[in-house]
């Protein structure tokens, strides 16, 4: 797919091939601006955004290679799709440019039809790229993104050690019925805002929103001390937050809402799914299961956290829990022992 | 005799980027060019290897995209030999670099 209206930074300190060059460019519909050599070229580059940089290696200043090379110890700049434009002789040139970075290389003067497909591919590989950094980052907080985006997307399929949280606003369907679209939609964004906060904040990530329903995973895809206590303490500021939000809602007139949280630890496996278009990262597993089994039992057990036996050793004495004996899990043959976090919260 | 300009490489520039834009583009070789002689003659007088090197490269590579052929061989000489002994090496690139001016002068004007 051509993509059109780029930002494309022309870095040369011929002038003639500057002007040739961002010729070209523009008649190609794209946005083009130019550097007279390699230290302005990195000046600009950090001062605003390209999509793309063509690059002469011989420049005075600072040379091609040497901006290849800051480029790539640039965390802001090292994605950037750089396409080399050089008549310098020999293979041995070309081979140093790829190997410093560069994604392309054309022999000069640059072939206007050669030009374009460079360009067309570089860009789409760029927009492929951005698009799989953006899909992390929205489920992700940008410290699991970065380290993903270092770690690659190696994680698939294996076996992790983590905790698993399932949470959703009781008797929604109900509350639907009663507002405006607009009212349950804004709700929605408000309540996903505050569980947002509350499990980013303490480690968890965020890994699927259906409807009201949301699931996090605390200990992956990055590692977390003490995934089990900080999920127990995620779940703790949700309750609070929804208390607050509640406080807001009763004095415009508005119905409390209350929530159901149910966490498991245990082993998962934990990787990517979907297909190369769209991909997320998931949890399956007994304990994700266990986790979506005991949210459902909030209601039934009247009770805000649920917890099952793994959870609760490891909290130890943190925390204060209730033992509500061994249940019979919908789904589950043997009955687990499920405890509940006290909570204390105010009258609503 | 061979002429100072391939005119199918000119032709062909001006299809694709305009034949407006390449008159204006010729006039601005025709500015750049000698200031690109001068540093070539400078940076042999200083003994100076890689500005030399520089100048002819940048001399080669404008000379292939305007199609000037013969100015392009030389100047590429220039860029992969070395600095030449003497200025007498230079003589023959200004003389490519007259007849091609004029030509693509001629050219430009339609």
């Amino acid at each position: 797919m051509a993509e059109h209206g780029a930002r494309l930074l022309v870095a040369d300190d011929n002038k003639v091939n500057r002007l040739l060059l961002a010729r070209n460019l523009q008649l190609q519909g794209h946005v083009v601006a130019s550097a007279e050599n390699g230290r302005i070229a990195l000046e600009m580059l950090r001062g605003e955004r390209f999509d793309l940089l063509l690059l002469d290696m011989e420049m005075p200043e600072l040379s091609g290679f040497e901006v290849l090379a800051q480029l790539a110890a640039d965390p802001e700049l090292r994605d950037l799709p750089v396409i080399v434009t050089s008549s310098l002789e020999g293979v041995a040139h070309v081979v140093r440019c790829i190997e410093l970075g560069a994604d392309d290389y054309l022999p000069k003067p640059v072939n206007p039809v050669l030009l374009k497909a460079r360009i067309d591919s570089s860009l789409e590989k760029k927009r492929l790229r951005d698009q799989q950094k953006e899909l992390i980052k929205r489920f992700a907080t940008s410290e699991v993104a970065q380290d993903l985006q270092d770690s690659g997307f190696s994680l698939g399929g294996r076996h992790v050690q983590a905790t698993v949280m399932f949470a959703d606003i009781r008797g929604f369907t109900a509350l639907v019925e009663q507002q405006s679209p607009e009212e349950t939609i804004e709700l929605l964004n408000t309540y996903y805002t505050l569980m947002f906060d509350a499990i980013s904040g303490h480690g968890g990530v965020v890994n699927q929103m259906i409807g009201d329903g949301l699931m996090a995973v605390f200990g992956a895809p990055l590692a977390l001390d003490d995934h089990a206590v900080a999920s127990a303490r995620a779940a703790l500021d949700m309750i609070e937050m929804i208390d607050l939000l509640n406080v807001e809602r009763v004095a415009v007139g508005k119905s409390a809402i209350r929530i159901g949280i149910g966490i498991a630890s245990g082993e998962v496996i934990a990787g990517y799914t979907g297909t190369q278009q769209r991909a997320t990262y998931t949890c399956v597993g007994d304990t994700v299961n266990r986790a979506a089994r005991l949210e459902a039992l909030t209601k039934e057990a009247n009770r805000a956290i649920l917890v099952d036996a793994a959870l609760r050793e490891q909290l130890g004495e943190r925390l204060a829990v209730e033992s509500l004996g061994p249940v019979r899990l919908k789904g589950l043959t043997t009955p687990v022992e499920v405890y509940a976090i006290t909570v204390a919260r105010p009258a609503v | 005799m061979t002429t100072p300009i391939d005119t199918a490489i000119y032709a062909d520039l001006q299809d694709s980027a305009g034949a407006e834009f390449v008159t204006e583009l010729v006039q601005t070789f025709l500015e750049e060019a000698p200031v690109t002689l001068a540093e070539l003659e400078a940076a042999l007088m200083d003994a100076a290897p890689d500005r030399f090197r520089r100048a002819a490269h940048s001399l080669k590579t404008n000379a292939l995209t305007f199609g000037a052929t013969q100015l392009a061989a030389q100047a590429r000489e220039l860029e992969l030999g070395g600095l030449p002994a003497n200025t007498s090496a230079l003589s023959a690139v200004y003389a490519s670099y007259a007849a091609a001016a004029a030509a693509l002068q001629e050219l430009s004007r339609g």
